[in-house]
């Protein structure tokens, strides 16, 4: 232990976070260009998308139903202060479409299939399955990780469509059929305040989410034996996996506000 | 010499490899003759895996050339590695079963990424090879659900799928009954008639595994201790192949008599 130590210490640590940062834009680029270039098996893909999508439904619906009650709850009393619930569509409506649908969306996928993504792939990676790929000749980026880049990339998307309508449903639940807001205004409100734009921004930022979860999730599973804590066996898979759940909900909730500053 | 050179598919050339601080292979050089059986013995954790992770391109050594049909592993893209590749047939140690596929779809499946052949044909040949392996029951189980012996002849059965030009056997037998592992050897020599495939066979069944091998490599100390004839073997002057040979096979032969005669019953 010298007076050098920590900086050695920290100095191993950023080359290890650089080369690992390095690794995974590398590894990114590999993988969209695999998924890009033919062959397309669609049953692969269609697997992905039931797995990712379908099965993310009914999260999907619980959630959408009541974040949009609580926007509906939380929105009614400030506005019908000033008598202006007739507003309530409009801010329900903008707030889950341009916010809260995709990056909410976003959180449940994480939770549902990005954490499912990189334990599978990183058991592959121990076991030595990804290695067994590679000697027949077949590339495990093509064959397993690009039908989970497309299904990511299309189910974001979707899920955050239906998000959004669930929540739309369920602030107006709350605001018309609990308060007594008229039916007329609450949809009038949203149909003249939600602009393409807003539609835009939601749909950039759902898609920029799926690539961002399939890829940390991917890259940690396949770079597994490649963690500086050794990814050794059962623990080094849920540690992965763990972190793989963290810094993907950290990278949404940061490019969510990139993104919104570049499209304000 | 280019005309030897020519006969061999592949051939490790002064290759070291360092994990760390720990040096498992100090300079191998290893040829392994076209259309022959190569088969490498030695102790647990001398490096046996790890030379045949080398000659799959799994590994790069740390220096020293890989060289498979006289072309240097480290040097391919990695599109070329795959053209290499796509005549390898493979059996890790730890077998590596896709454990989330049946014992069909494992076998089937380099048939299905690699060919294009038709489903029929796919299952035809997938049945095919697992009579083969005497695992006709077994097509619908995980391989969670069958036996570590069964593993093997699973693994053995998807390494042949496509009938290989190399194939490399990481303990084959290992695991295996005395029955089965005789079935295997029988198959490993009818198969080999047939498709003339160059093999790397790594093996503890010392004397068994002789009958099958063209030549014997041994590996102690992070080095290759002659690659020769099983005869030759048995009879060498080397200490380390000498001890190994005593330890596994018992008193070395005296005469060629005698040793006809125990080479009869193994
Ligand atoms: N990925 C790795 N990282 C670090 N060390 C390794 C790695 N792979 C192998 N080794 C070391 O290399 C040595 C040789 O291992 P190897 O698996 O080749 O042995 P082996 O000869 O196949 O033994 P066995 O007959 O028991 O299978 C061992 O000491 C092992 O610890
Ligand atoms: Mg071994």
């Amino acid at each position: 232990m010298t007076f050098a130590t920590p900086f050695k210490k920290l100095g191993d640590q950023s080359l290890f976070f650089f080369e690992a940062v390095g690794r995974a834009g590398i590894f990114l680029l590999v993988c969209l260009i695999s998924m890009l270039k033919p062959p397309y098996k669609l049953h692969p893909i269609i697997r992905q998308l039931y797995f990712i999508g379908s099965r993310s439904g009914f999260v999907i619906l619980f959630t959408g139903l009541f974040t949009g009650m609580v926007l509906g709850l939380q929105g009614y009393y400030p506005l019908a202060k000033f008598g202006s619930e007739g507003l309530l569509g409009s801010a329900v409506a903008l707030s889950l479409i341009r916010e809260l649908g995709p990056v909410l969306t976003a959180l449940m996928v994480i939770g549902r299939a990005g954490s499912a993504i990189c334990a599978g792939i990183g058991i592959m990676r121990n076991s030595e399955q990804i290695d067994a790929l590679e000697c027949m000749a077949i590339d495990p980026i093509k064959y397993l990780l690009a039908p989970k880049f497309v299904a990511s990339i299309l189910s974001l998307p979707l899920l955050t469509f239906i998000f959004d309508i669930i929540g739309i449903i369920g602030g107006f639940l709350v605001g018309v059929a609990l308060f007594g807001v008229n039916q007329g205004t609450y949809f009038q409100g949203m149909y003249s305040s939600v602009q393409w734009i807003d539609i835009e921004m939601g749909i950039v930022k759902s898609l920029v989410f799926g690539l961002l979860i399939v890829w940390i999730a991917s890259a940690k599973g396949y770079f597994l034996h490649l963690e500086r804590s050794g990814g050794f066996g059962a623990e080094g898979v849920s540690r992965t996996t763990t972190d793989a759940v963290v810094i993907s909900s950290v990278s949404v909730l940061i490019w969510d506000y990139l993104i919104t500053a570049l499209m304000i | 010499m280019s005309s030897a050179k020519d006969q061999l598919a592949i051939e490790m050339v002064n290759v070291e490899k360092t994990f760390g601080q720990q040096r498992v292979l100090k300079g191998i050089n290893l040829p392994v003759a076209k259309g022959e059986t190569t088969v490498i013995v030695g102790g647990s954790g001398q490096g046996k895996s790890v030379i045949l992770k080398h000659m799959l391109g799994l590994m790069k050594p740390s220096s020293g050339e890989v060289r498979v049909f006289g072309r240097d592993l480290a040097r391919m893209k990695k599109q070329e590695l795959y053209e290499v590749r796509k005549d390898y047939g493979v059996l890790f140690q730890n077998v590596a079963l896709f454990d989330s596929m049946t014992v069909f779809d494992n076998v089937a499946l380099p048939l299905r990424e690699r060919t294009k052949k038709s489903q029929a044909e796919i299952a035809r040949i997938v049945e095919e090879k697992l009579a083969l392996m005497a695992l006709e029951g077994a097509a619908g189980k995980y391989p969670a659900q069958i036996s570590g012996g069964m593993q093997k002849r699973v693994g053995l059965a998807r390494a042949l799928a496509l009938e290989p030009k190399i194939v490399f056997f990481d303990e084959p037998t290992t695991g295996l009954d005395v029955h089965k592992s005789n079935e295997i050897y029988r198959l490993f020599h009818a198969t080999q008639q047939q498709l003339k495939y160059t093999a790397v066979i790594v093996s503890h069944d010392v004397p068994k595994i002789f009958k099958l091998a063209d030549s014997v490599a041994l590996m102690a100390g992070g080095e290759i201790q002659g690659c020769m004839s099983p005869e030759d073997f048995q009879r060498s002057d080397n200490p380390l192949i000498r001890q190994f040979v005593e330890v596994t096979m018992g008193p070395i032969y005296t005469n060629d008599k005698e040793e006809a005669v125990s080479r009869e019953t193994v």
